[in-house]
């Protein structure tokens, strides 16, 4: 204890050491020693530092770095995990591989590998347009249910996940719903019947006095691709309008501004983002959310 | 034999060079400031420059307006034998770090709200969450924390130096220049001016109007120590040194920008990929290690002391400490950058270098808890020294899980989770504005010539309330991050991600609810601060009490 009793200062009453014999505004400082146990747990990181950078890249030379002795590099390291998840991934994938979608579908074990990945892909890729359970959104079809905009068989679904609709892709999905108003085709008397007529097809409205005009404007333009009798065509993507199931909404002013300005949301062709083996399995995920057909 | 006397006249007075050449300066940028705005690229630049034309001018005029109500001569050094402190500086910084505070804090409150609730964006572009947490950020550390700063390191430096600050007006510029700082870069982020860096946001103009107020102030701090009246320069007046110098070296390191034009905000970078990512962090962290350490730890070097009325634990811990912290901390830097594409070998110095940073870290905390042995009980009897004893444990607890984290296994589960958030909060508010809280309960009182805050009780409750707060705050992030972690890295036993992205933001959101309430307990007991220092101030006191309080003072 002789560090603390050896200065000029005066001795703090309350623990019997000296102080340093300076006092700033009233302050002083004592003359304890550095706490043992502080200094030697110091030492003890520092030496664990040098440690570390004797066995791992640590220091810069002129044109490269101490290379460390385990060789260890984060690049490699990372190449090396991604190798270990691929030799899990392999067997699965190569099932998946080797299977058409209707064996995968009908093999339990099949399916519950498919459903598997297709779970996680759907939610990180798709669920941002489609929702979380596929419950879509405005603009965003639900797959939940069976109304299919292109179909909804597993080939069906999986030209529209692999290439996507009207996409940058030579075989994507085209078809869209023209500008009849903003084009000049239908005047605002004429979209305002076709709305109403289009309502009374799937009964949410009853017909009124502007039906047979509504008709024959419906007839004339939306036919070609909705049909005669509104029930829509999967070759074109063009809604059914009768079954009381909407993509942007029902009422009549979401209608005639469909009519006006036209349709047409894009989905993105996955194939040059996601690996066959992946699509297959979302291909049969979607193709099991309950609408499948 | 008669003399005839002079009869004794007035010395004339006439304007100091400083304040005649602070008028022409002023004049001429506000000139300045005027063509840029006419010429600006975008309105919201121009906004800028008519803010920098109108703080011109009234400089101009309380320079004048000051000159007229002066008296002749220079001020005196001393009077009565007894050093003629500034102080006018420390209370206006004073003042400004509460009401900065609060609103660094609400609008915490708010960012936390919208990571709850996004309906709290109301698809205003100006508060939108990208636009306030930078707002949120600069607020709390560079206008609550910078004015706590330059507040207390003026009161410190003058009354451990026994001297008057240096420079007549440029206490006053460093005071008014750095929180018209302040207004720029805030309303800058509002209007979507940013370079993006992280705590560096400010654009270019903003950038040099700081160098300019930086560096007078080094200069007033560093001609008041040279003029000191006492033989030794106390140790937090280190501290207050190593933290402007360094801070001065990060911030023209870190926006070392080209102007697109003279009438634009924007500007580009000379650091380019990862060596602007390093030069990024090198910032980042050492504004953590010289702002909001070095600078809080200069608080408390005075004020645990003064309050406690106690010695410093030891004059040896804290050279030793002080230098060790000051040459290692300015390595930690790429310890934010793991795993990215900055070289294994610096990723390996900046964790190894967090690590022995440790016990020099915790040399700060061993001499402020220290400095109380002898005086434990006022940890019972008064609640801003239990404050600034908070704020030292916190600052131990963050300093130790600092360093863990920078360890590259934590970090592989700890980096871009909420565990950084709580990590960097349980510094922000258990240290940062607890040391602070504390000492301006000191000051409040000695600035105005009070016996004691207004209400002691008022204290207790900002204490125990804002306590919880933290509580919640950091505790619901220490959840949040680690779940989050091990949510990105589960995996199933087919190889497969166990969770989707939205799952994991799905699995933050009760945690988020739990961080804004903590925040809202934490900006309440600001609150209750605010209006016990209103009363202070305001209330009068008796002539007795007057008596006591100029005794205490001296």
């Amino acid at each position: 204890m002789s560090t603390t009793n050896d200065t000029h200062g005066k001795v703090d009453q309350a623990t019997g050491v000296s102080t340093t014999g300076h006092e700033w505004d009233g302050i002083s400082e004592l003359n304890n020693p550095l706490p043992r146990w502080w200094l030697w747990v110091w030492y003890a990181c520092i030496v664990w530092a040098i440690g570390y950078w004797i066995l791992y890249p640590a220091w810069p030379l002129v044109s490269s770095a101490t290379p460390g002795l385990l060789g260890w590099h984060s690049r490699s390291a990372v190449a090396m995990q991604i190798a270990d998840l691929n030799a899990i991934r392999s067997e699965s994938a190569a099932k998946l591989a080797n299977a058409s979608l209707e064996q995968i579908e009908q093999t339990p074990t099949l399916l519950s590998l498919a459903r598997a990945q297709g779970r996680v892909a759907f939610a990180d890729n798709c669920a941002p347009c489609h929702g979380a359970g596929g419950g879509g959104a405005t603009g965003f079809p639900n797959l939940n249910d069976d109304d299919w905009l292109w179909g909804g068989s597993l080939e069906q679904i999986q030209t529209t996940i692999e290439h996507g609709i009207r996409a940058n892709d030579p075989d994507t999905r085209q078809g869209s719903m023209p500008a009849f108003g903003k084009d000049g085709i239908l005047q605002k008397p004429e979209i305002s019947a076709v709305a109403d007529y289009v309502r009374t097809l799937s009964g949410i409205a009853k017909p009124g006095a502007d039906f047979a005009k509504g008709k024959e404007v419906f007839e004339g333009n939306c036919a070609a691709c909705h049909g005669e009798d509104g029930k829509g065509n999967q070759e074109m993507g063009a809604p059914n309008l009768t079954d009381g199931i909407w993509l942007y909404g029902s009422d009549k002013a979401t209608i005639e501004y469909g009519v006006t300005n036209g349709r047409g949301n894009v989905m993105p062709a996955w194939h040059a983002r996601l690996d066959p083996t992946t699509i297959k399995a979302l291909t049969v995920y979607v193709h099991s959310l309950g609408g499948g057909r | 034999m008669t003399t005839l006397q002079a009869p004794i006249q007035p010395p004339a007075k006439s304007l100091r060079w400083g304040e005649g050449a602070l008028i022409g300066v002023f004049s001429l940028f506000a000139l300045f400031s005027i063509v840029v705005a006419a010429k600006a690229y975008t309105p919201e630049f121009a906004f800028h420059a008519y803010l920098f034309a109108a703080a011109s001018i009234a400089a101009v005029f309380a320079i004048g307006n000051r000159y007229m109500n002066r008296p002749a001569g220079p001020v005196p050094q001393f009077i009565d034998g007894k050093p003629n402190y500034n102080m006018g500086v420390v209370k206006f910084a004073t003042i400004a770090a509460v009401v900065w505070g609060i609103a660094g804090f609400l609008v915490g409150v708010i960012a936390a709200l919208q990571l709850a609730f996004p309906l709290f964006n109301f698809d205003l572009p100006w508060i939108s969450f990208g636009r306030l947490r930078p707002l949120h950020t600069s607020a709390v550390i560079f206008a609550f924390g910078g004015n706590v700063l330059l507040a207390t390191s003026f009161y410190v430096v003058q009354r451990t130096s026994r001297a008057r600050l240096a420079g007549d007006l440029a206490p006053w510029f460093v005071i008014l220049g750095y929180n018209f700082f302040i207004v720029i870069a805030g309303t800058g982020y509002l209007l979507g001016i940013t370079q993006g860096k992280e705590y560096a946001e400010p654009e270019w103009y903003s950038d040099l109007w700081l160098t300019v107020v930086w560096v007078t102030y080094l200069l007033v701090f560093l001609v008041t120590l040279l003029k000191r009246n006492e033989p030794h320069i106390y140790v937090a007046n280190w501290f207050y040194l190593a933290f402007i110098i360094t801070i001065a070296v990060l911030h023209l390191g870190n926006n070392a920008t080209i102007p697109v034009s003279v009438f634009s905000p924007k500007s580009y970078i000379l650091w380019s990929g990862v060596q602007d990512a390093m030069f990024q962090w090198w910032y980042g962290h050492n504004a953590v290690g010289f702002f909001l350490t070095a600078g809080f730890l200069a608080l408390m070097y005075y004020f645990i002391p003064k309050r406690a009325e106690r010695p410093v634990y030891s004059y040896r811990l804290s050279i030793v400490h002080f230098w060790a912290l000051i040459f290692i901390y300015i390595w930690a830097g790429p310890h934010h950058l793991h795993y990215t594409a900055l070289p294994d070998w610096a990723q390996t110095l900046g964790m190894t270098f967090s690590v022995i940073l440790w016990m020099p870290s915790w040399g700060g905390m061993i001499n402020g808890l220290m400095t109380l042995s002898g005086a434990w009980d006022k940890l019972r009897t008064d609640p801003v020294i239990r404050m600034m004893v908070v704020a030292v444990a916190f600052y131990g607890m963050s300093t130790f899980e600092g360093p863990m984290m920078s360890v590259k296994a934590v970090n592989s589960l700890s980096h871009y989770t909420e565990w950084t958030i709580g990590h960097v909060h349980s510094g922000a508010l258990g240290w940062v504005a607890y040391i602070s809280f504390g000492a301006i309960y000191c000051l409040v009182p000695w600035l105005w010539n009070k016996r004691e805050m207004y209400s002691v009780k008022a204290i207790n409750w900002h204490f125990w309330v804002s306590t919880l707060g933290i509580v919640l705050y950091i505790s619901s992030m220490w959840v949040a991050g680690i779940l989050q972690g091990l949510m990105w890295r589960a995996y199933t036993q087919l190889g497969f991600l166990e969770y989707s992205f939205i799952e994991t933001v799905e699995a933050m959101h009760p945690l988020y609810v739990i961080r804004a309430l903590g925040g809202i307990l934490f900006l309440t007991g600001a609150l209750i601060m605010a209006w016990n220092i209103w009363k202070t101030i305001t209330t009068p006191q008796t002539a007795a009490e007057r008596e006591l309080a100029l005794q205490a003072a001296e």
